[in-house]
């Protein structure tokens, strides 16, 4: 398979969308934000004011916290940036897309084919995953200049809204399409056909776990 | 007398080295790794790591977004002597911890469990971590830091005697399996194993097995270095690449550490030090000199011992 690369906007088009495949290489001009537990819960639970005009500044949210910092002056240093993993975020996810209208989310691992059946494509959204994991300093020079950090004293700069302009940011790669397809699930299909093999003489222990499961097929998320 | 400006000062230089450069014995597991990967999109992610690593030296800035929970690892030669003794040398660590923090910037990644409370340094109750071991012979100090990440890759399990190698394969594939599926332990990885001890050693023994040993490094007992060997080649046979993509790089190096454990148990953990094996080493004597490298040298045959006495150390004195 030859790889593809795409340069595409952070407020795309729905047809740029559309034209995305499993696998692509992805490279992003325009704005991005950072956004995982501390600000969803702010903004969900604590119906604190998105201190951003959404979708139309930026429909890329990036599970990320950046190695940065707010010099005395007010100004950003910010060195390597990559992704945490989006899992664990499927809780806030659904309202927040409904809400922001984001349609690509921008982190490690995935989520489920379940997840952008129920609420990705119902959106027009898409999942971008980050490369390694992870090309922190590559992703780092994509960074033109950091626009914003909204609400870092209330939740820290790990936890903060990081508002920073791309410029041919990357590489990530797309992990979903419009029709739900999950790439993390097709390379595991691939791969559990070979673990019986591996696993051959192995023995399970003799003591067990509560509710272990032997279903190579399984995975930890979810 | 060691100079307690020269620890800190040294300790923000390896806090700096940590984050920004790939250790070149790891580097060069991975470029081996790379020749031989022929998975179209994990050998994709493997160049983009390379050239990762390069761009992060160059621009001097951290290579990974997440730098890990920067920790650190004290070991002294038996005179050693330091100047404010163990208070004083705990404090430059944290200082050195806190200022490399917003210097290279690290991510401020330490909070409090339940109220996470971000003091934006890297330091809080307990962190970073400094843990302490000794030599025989010497008048130096080795600092070691080391960044891990810290979510997944890593389980233990109590295992026993009746278990055997084929339980330990056990646990070590579907270690592997579980959380390199869609690559959440960041592999290839040094993979880290700890057999023995108790459950807190074993973890122990399991995470300095990946973080204070070098690729390439064996176990000086020969029948677990043969080990080290095979469960290598078992990991990279599973057809599990980077990201969890199909590929044939999962191990860049396995390494195993035992301690004495229970008659009647087998403890095992499995610990994962990721792409970004971050990991920096200087030893610093009292006339001033500062010596860098990458090797941590941890498990000599002192910190293996078997015997009540050290056998050599009473042979030098009669």
């Amino acid at each position: 398979m030859k790889i593809r690369e795409v340069t595409l906007s952070t407020t795309p088009t729905p047809e740029a969308i559309a034209d995305l495949r499993l696998g692509d290489i992805v490279y992003l001009d325009g704005l991005i934000y950072t956004a995982r537990e501390g600000v969803y819960m702010r903004a969900l639970e604590d119906k604190a004011n998105i201190p951003m005009e959404l979708p139309s500044q930026s429909a890329a949210n990036f599970h990320c916290s950046p190695a940065a910092v707010i010099r005395e002056d007010g100004s950003f240093d910010l060195g390597a940036v990559t992704a945490t993993a989006s899992f664990r975020f499927a809780k806030w996810l659904p309202e927040w897309m409904a809400k922001t209208g984001a349609r690509l989310i921008i982190g490690k691992g995935g989520m489920s084919s379940k997840d952008y059946k129920d609420y990705f494509v119902p959106n027009g959204a898409v999942y971008l995953s980050t490369v390694g994991y992870g090309t922190g300093a590559l992703l780092g020079r994509g960074v033109e200049t950091v626009e914003a950090v909204h609400w870092h004293e209330e939740l820290g700069i790990a936890q903060a809204m990081w508002v920073i302009r791309a410029r041919r940011m990357g590489p990530f790669i797309v992990a979903s399409n419009l029709d739900g397809d999950c790439l993390f699930e097709r390379e595991n299909a691939k791969i559990v056909q070979n673990l019986d093999r591996v696993y051959e003489g192995t023995r399970p222990a003799v003591l067990k776990r509560y509710g272990e499961t032997d279903d190579r097929s399984d995975e930890v998320i979810g | 007398m060691i100079s307690i400006d020269l620890i800190q000062k040294t300790a923000e230089t390896l806090m700096d080295k940590a984050a920004i450069e790939i250790p070149q014995d790891y580097l060069d597991g991975l470029r081996a790794a790379a020749a031989t990967e022929d998975g179209d999109l994990s050998s994709f992610v493997l160049q983009a790591m390379l050239e990762n690593y390069e761009a992060a030296k160059e621009d001097r800035r951290a290579m990974c977004g997440d730098t890990g929970v920067p920790r650190w690892f004290v070991k002294m030669g038996n005179d050693a002597r330091i100047e404010g003794g163990p208070i004083a040398l705990e404090a430059a660590l944290r200082r050195a911890t806190a200022n490399a923090t917003t210097g290279v910037p690290l991510r401020p990644n330490r909070v409090h469990p339940l109220w996470r409370t971000d003091h934006n340094n890297n330091v809080g109750i307990g962190a970073p971590e400094i843990e302490y071991g000794f030599e025989p012979e010497g008048e130096w100090i080795d600092l070691i830091t080391v960044h891990k990440g810290g979510l997944f890759g890593t389980d233990y399990r109590m295992l026993f005697p009746s278990d055997g190698i084929q339980g330990i394969k056990r646990f070590y594939l579907d270690s592997l399996v579980a959380f390199g599926k869609r690559g959440l332990a960041c592999q290839p990885a040094i993979i880290g194993i700890g057999l023995g001890g108790s459950k807190d050693t074993c973890m122990v023994l399991g995470k300095r097995a990946s973080v204070l040993r070098t690729v390439g490094s064996r176990n000086s007992d020969p029948k677990i270095a043969a080990m080290e060997d095979e469960f290598k080649e078992l990991g990279n046979s599973i057809g599990m690449g980077a990201m969890g993509f199909v590929g044939k790089n999962m191990v860049i190096d396995c390494n195993i550490e035992v301690g004495y454990c229970h008659t009647g148990g087998m403890q095992m953990s499995v610990h994962a030090f990721c792409l970004s094996s971050r990991r920096a080493v200087a030893r610093i004597f009292p006339d001033g000199r500062v010596e860098h490298r990458t090797d941590p040298d941890w498990f000599t045959d002192y910190q293996r011992r078997e015997t009540i006495d050290w056998e050599p150390a009473r042979e030098a004195a009669e």
